[in-house]
């Protein structure tokens, strides 16, 4: 059968299907169970209105649990297996790979992507946030930064590609190369340790529209009051900026600077499709493709590596929402 | 106070030029890929992108026309039309053009300025004018086979479709476009009922273990989905579902959950208290208040929900290589990028870019219409 026809059968019967079960259980208690009648009706309606919420969430309860908690004890269990998955193999999945240099090169590089991304595109964010702030097409100006937010991966990959192309006809930086400066053509991708920081560059073009606007809608939540009183007493647009807006936006900055960091750990497109991991580019995400569909073993083991990371900043974010909350 | 009379003045312009040279970087790779995705082959690789609007300068070569030849005297004359050539004649399809220089090797195409008369040694002379009428004069009879001549034209600025109409047809992107809509459409409506209802639960509802599940699918927000790659595939296999459309309808369904609940149910409790008490007080049952009240009102989080979650399905390469089969007629856009379109027409980078410009014309075409909403969801989500 046709995908499509599949996909619209799929859109019916998921709607209606989820539809169909929330009408249905919830008439079944309030008409069946638990019906607000009789001599029980106020009992009744207590019970209902215990076991609803659980109805409500039942759905997403399961798909949660399925898809995202099970796989972390699925895939830990999975990662102490060997390659076919039907020998015990303890820790040496992981022992082998902390000894591979392809692995230490995959971890460095991907520290160095933790630090330069989120830093670079939170900056960016900052300043261009502040910049447009004030101009009369500054909403145009935020609107083109923001757009390759709504790229693929894939496609910005491909985007860059062409800049970085080797030929001067087609590479824009290949032809300041040559005909600015008289160099010789270069393949950029292959220049080691830079060629990492030119990976950087394309996520780091991505997210800035991300920092952009959520620091933008920051700054201008910040009490207008406290920048009239700099101006007049004197503070010149830098002091302002520095030590009266930012110190007031930290928290929004906290919280930019964590999702680029988690973003920045699962991306695998960009390197997969530039470099494939060549030339000393490896990531963490890229190196665990390499082994999917061959390994599964170290495929997980490296996915665990990759969950033990983002821990931290899991814990932080709940810590965070529990204070906010109370 | 400099400082505010500075503010109207050079620091004001210093502004407009930073950012404009900022937008001028943002916009310069996207723009290339564009103008790109509508140039041939042959364009692409003689001048860049950069210099499409202009006309460039390219060299042909050409032979003399042997029926055209008449005799004066002891010499023989060849006369005609360079952009006639059945050679150069392909790439001027309006049979005229403007010939810039000529010359008779191919070591030195541009030798001899347009309108001159070149004199070639052995008594052989050449002139071509610049509107491309050339006359050659040699001593022998050519016989069947004319004389070579180069000549260095400027073609004007050539833009075409055949890049997309290639792509569409032939490249089997046109399957792919219709595979990643097939994985789309599905995985943005279905989440956002779901998650509907469990931020409902999560934002009005009372109940024991309401603040545990609330901290749980916060923490659920960044579990990388690398974890669940090699378990859920597995799991597929053993429930039958496989590598298959429903199995990444299903995958792509539940990793949205997170976000989805998230955003909407800090959207909803942002909803006035009033209004779902008196409701409540009306005796409207939970399910009642939801379809009738909470669902109208939460549209803008929704929209906003259903924006992330299209781009992110539409952008997704990861799930849709694990998922979906890598069979030729299962695969979507992204992978079909990635794996077939990078490896093996590195080289046609017009196919290349028009590929790329057909898989993220729908993302821009949502983005640019719908970008309120997405702003919008942006900040519902962060900034708490």
């Amino acid at each position: 059968m046709n995908p499509v026809f599949q996909g619209l059968i799929t859109i019916g019967i998921g709607v209606g299907g989820i539809f169909l079960y929330f009408v249905a259980s919830n008439a079944l208690l309030d008409k069946v169970l638990f019906p607000a009648k009789g001599k029980n009706a106020s009992r009744n309606i207590n019970r209902a209105n215990t076991v609803r919420p659980w109805l409500f969430l039942a759905p997403t309860i399961i798909a949660l649990s399925l898809y995202l908690v099970y796989p972390v004890i699925g895939s830990f269990y999975r990662s102490l297996f060997n390659r076919s998955g039907d020998e015990f193999v303890a820790f040496s999945n992981y022992t082998t790979m902390f000894a591979s240099s392809e692995f230490r090169t995959a971890f460095w590089n991907n520290v160095l992507w933790a630090l330069v991304v989120p830093s670079v595109s939170t900056f960016l964010g900052l300043l261009i946030a502040q910049l447009t702030d004030k101009l009369r097409w500054g909403n145009i100006a935020k609107s083109l930064i923001f757009m390759p937010m709504a790229i693929s991966f894939v496609g910005a990959s491909l985007i860059w590609k062409f800049v970085y192309a080797i030929d001067p006809e087609l590479g824009i930086i290949n032809a300041i190369r040559v005909n600015m400066f008289g160099l010789d053509p270069l393949d950029v991708l292959q220049v080691a340790f830079w060629n990492n920081l030119f990976l950087m560059v394309i996520l780091i073009w991505v997210q800035t529209g991300f920092a952009m606007v959520i620091l933008s809608a920051a700054l201008r939540g910040i009490p207008e009051e406290t920048i009239e009183a700099a101006i007049i007493d004197g503070a010149n647009p830098f002091q302002i900026f520095f030590k009266i807006q930012v110190p007031q936006i930290t928290n929004t900055i906290i919280v930019v600077f964590t999702t680029t960091t988690i973003l920045v750990l699962k991306v695998f497109d960009i390197v997969y499709a530039m470099t494939g991991g060549n030339f000393n580019t490896q990531i963490l995400p890229s190196y665990m493709m390499q082994f999917m569909f061959r390994d599964d073993g170290r495929a997980t083991a490296v996915a665990i590596v990759i969950m033990l990371i983002v821990t931290p900043v899991m814990i932080q974010n709940i810590r965070q929402a529990r204070a906010e909350m109370r | 106070m400099d400082n505010i009379a500075g503010k109207k003045s050079g620091l004001t312009i210093a502004v407009n030029i930073t950012v404009f040279l900022l937008v001028l970087i943002w916009l310069i790779p996207t723009v290339g890929l564009f103008v790109s995705s509508f140039r041939d082959r042959d364009a692409i690789s003689s001048s860049g992108w950069w210099l499409a609007p202009f006309s460039t300068e390219q060299t042909f070569r050409g032979r003399g026309d042997v029926e055209s030849v008449s005799q004066d005297g002891a010499l023989f004359v060849l006369s005609g039309n360079v952009f006639q050539d059945p050679e150069i004649a392909p790439a001027f399809p309006n049979g005229e053009g403007d010939i810039v220089a000529f010359g008779d090797s191919g070591r030195a195409p541009g030798e001899y300025p347009a309108g001159e008369v070149a004199d070639l040694g052995d008594g052989e002379t050449l002139i071509v004018e610049a509107n491309g009428d050339y006359l050659y004069t040699v001593p022998e009879d050519p016989g069947n086979r004319g004389p070579r001549y180069y000549v260095v034209a400027s073609t004007p600025p050539n833009f075409t479709l055949d890049n997309y109409r290639t792509v569409l047809s032939a490249g089997g992107m046109g399957q792919a476009f219709i595979n990643t809509l097939t994985v789309t459409i599905p995985t943005t409506i279905i989440p956002i009922l779901m998650a509907a209802f469990a931020a409902y639960a999560l934002a009005w509802m009372d109940f024991r273990g309401r603040a545990f599940l609330i901290a749980a699918i916060i923490g659920l927000l960044v579990v990388p989905l690398q974890l669940a790659l090699v378990p859920m595939l597995q799991l597929h296999y053993n429930l039958g579902i496989g590598q298959s459309f429903l199995g990444i309808w299903l995958a792509h369904s539940a990793f949205g959950q997170p976000l989805a609940v998230y955003l909407l149910r800090n959207y909803m409790i942002g909803l006035p208290r009033d209004i779902i008490e008196s409701a409540r007080v009306d005796g409207g049952t939970d399910f009642q208040i939801f379809m009738k009240i909470i669902l109208p009102l939460s549209f803008p989080a929704l929209a906003a929900f259903a924006i992330f979650q299209f781009l992110w399905t539409w952008n997704d390469l990861l799930i849709a290589k694990v998922f979906l089969p890598s069979s030729e007629e299962a695969k979507v856009m992204t992978v079909k990028i990635a794996d077939d379109l990078l490896g093996s027409r590195g080289g046609d980078w017009g196919i290349l870019a028009a590929a790329a410009f057909v898989s993220i014309s729908i993302p821009l075409l949502v983005f640019f219409t719908l970008q309120r909403y997405l702003v919008r969801g942006l900040l519902a989500g962060s900034v708490k």
